[in-house]
């Protein structure tokens, strides 16, 4: 057993006869930020559901919290998924949905305790004001910030996020991974972040994980996402528009 | 009304439909917010193929289609779970199957099935004393099991959060099934199998239309559930009529009532 947040050694994942995930290894150490980048299909949501126990690797070795997925203690993994899943339908109001984050369960009535660390779970996503409103009525980057909340409320020692800017403003982006990383400074939780924002990464993690499916690179976010390892995983390098009032030349 | 009360077989057929109501109001909440409305009809259909087999072999029809329906309900979710076939599509096929095997042994009784028209309709004079020990008995499973609320209302509203959380979604979708299997068979005498799956259905609807929260719901659906099965039973007294068919008029008159609230009062604030 190692001391690290998540220990993944050959994991190779066969969904049918198509090979999702091929002898990946990579560490994330507590209080550390690991970002996961790759084209579309590269196997980073696959990886995430291997974490988390929903899908069984073929081969390989993975501790979280330094236990098999399907017995680490999930009441101290915290995650955030790119598609949500909820039912919009469902007759409930906010507070509700973060506070069966701490009970990993649907409450029927919050206790005094839930209702206040619900509230305080909100607040620090700064979204105070959420906690009466019907789940119909949040918008996505609403929704967003409110699954953040639910993830924060548990305390978690590890948090896995499946691109959490998803439908989020520039200003919300910045605030998310504020909010991320303030907790992250307060608990030393691990975080795992599947991203397609690659300035994101070097910002706001201290390793990178470039994915195809097997993995390109993996260390710090300069040495992860090289040009070399960036053409090799999509076929060419990154670009980034420049701001357009630096296009003009006199 | 005392006078109703003091006969035997109303005591029976009221009790039976209450509880069965109390039931299929509590389950009927997950069957709404899951999409699922269909199972109950397809169960329903199911219940018919156990009914005739049960008819068929000269044995009592409830001991028969009970297990019968239970088989093809662990069926239906087995292979919604294994295949990629979406649930209406399978409850569809199992439905139509077992439709057919009971078309079939009806025809293969030699004389006409009059037993077949009351579990098809609801006959309020038909409940025995075996059939309200077999709702009591649902009843008390259902009372035992009510700490699972929490997680197959957890799995409604975000199954993979749930499974995430090591909540057993395939076995609760199992338990669940053969619940409403068995919830379909106990309820045929008193409202028929044509129209059980409404009873699965409307009270539920209508609490979804009042509610806020999913609580809110649960315990207003088994309320409606009760009151209106009362009702409906009464009201087939009174008027000499199908117990089954008073009991959803009722129930679609609480609907359109919580319908036309929800539209005029409450659809601005949109719960």
């Amino acid at each position: 057993m190692s001391n690290a947040a998540i220990e993944v050694s050959g994991l190779t994942v066969r969904l049918g006869g198509f090979t999702a995930l091929d002898g990946v290894s990579f560490t994330a150490l507590p209080g550390e930020t690991v970002a996961v980048l790759g084209p579309n299909g590269a196997g980073k949501t696959t990886l995430i559901h291997v974490l988390l126990g929903l899908v069984q690797p073929t081969a390989g070795s993975i501790e979280i919290l330094g236990k098999p997925p399907l017995q680490a203690p999930a009441k101290h993994i915290g995650y955030v998924p790119q598609l949500k899943t909820v039912d919009r339908g469902f007759p409930a109001v906010t507070c509700e949905l973060v506070a069966s984050g701490r009970r990993r369960s649907w409450p029927g009535r919050l206790t005094q305790s839930e209702h206040r660390e619900t509230t305080r779970a909100l607040e620090m996503v700064g979204a105070p004001n959420l906690c009466h409103k019907p789940l119909r009525w949040l918008s996505g980057g609403e929704l967003q910030r409110v699954y953040l909340a639910r993830a924060l409320v548990r305390k978690p020692k590890l948090l896995l996020l499946d691109e959490p800017a998803t439908g989020i403003d520039l200003v919300g982006e910045d605030d998310m991974y504020e909010y991320i990383e303030q907790y992250q400074r307060e608990s030393g939780c691990a975080v795992l972040m599947v991203t397609h924002d690659w300035l994101a990464a070097q910002h706001h993690a201290a390793k990178a994980l470039l994915l195809n499916r097997a993995v390109v690179g993996f260390g710090t976010p300069a040495e992860a996402l090289s040009d070399s390892h960036m053409r090799q995983a999509f076929g060419h390098e990154g670009h980034v528009h420049p701001p357009c009032w630096e296009e003009h030349h006199d | 009304m005392t006078e109703v009360l003091a006969l035997e077989f109303m005591q029976r057929a009221l009790l039976a439909g209450v509880l069965t109501a109390l039931v299929a109001g509590y389950l009927g909440v997950f069957i709404v917010q899951r999409g699922m409305s269909f199972i109950g009809s397809g169960l329903a259909h199911a219940a018919f193929g156990g009914v005739a087999l049960g008819l068929l072999l000269h044995q009592d029809p409830l001991w028969v289609a009970v297990p019968f329906t239970v088989v093809v309900a662990l069926l239906i979710t087995w292979v919604r779970d294994r295949t990629s076939l979406s649930a209406d599509t399978v409850i569809g096929i199992f439905f139509a199957a077992s439709m057919a095997l009971g078309i079939l042994f009806i025809s293969r009784l030699p004389t006409y099935a009059a037993d077949a028209f009351t579990y098809l309709f609801g006959s309020i004079l038909s409940v025995r004393w075996v059939d309200t020990a077999a709702v009591g008995v649902l009843a008390l499973v259902m009372l035992a099991l009510l700490p699972l609320w929490g997680r197959w209302a957890y799995a409604t509203v975000d199954r993979e959060a749930a499974r995430a959380d090591r909540v057993p979604v395939r076995l609760d979708d199992y338990i669940l099934s053969v619940l409403v299997a068995v919830t379909v068979v106990v309820a045929a005498k008193v409202v028929g199998i044509v129209l059980i799956s409404a009873f699965l259905v409307i009270p539920a609807a209508a609490a979804r239309l009042l509610s806020r929260r999913f609580a809110q719901m649960t315990v207003l659906s088994a309320a409606l559930g009760v009151l209106t099965a009362a009702v409906g039973l009464y009201v087939s007294y009174a008027l000499d009529a199908p117990s089954g068919a008073t009991i959803i008029l009722v129930q679609a008159l609480a609907f359109t009532a919580c319908a036309g609230y929800y539209i005029v009062f409450r659809r601005a604030a949109s719960v």
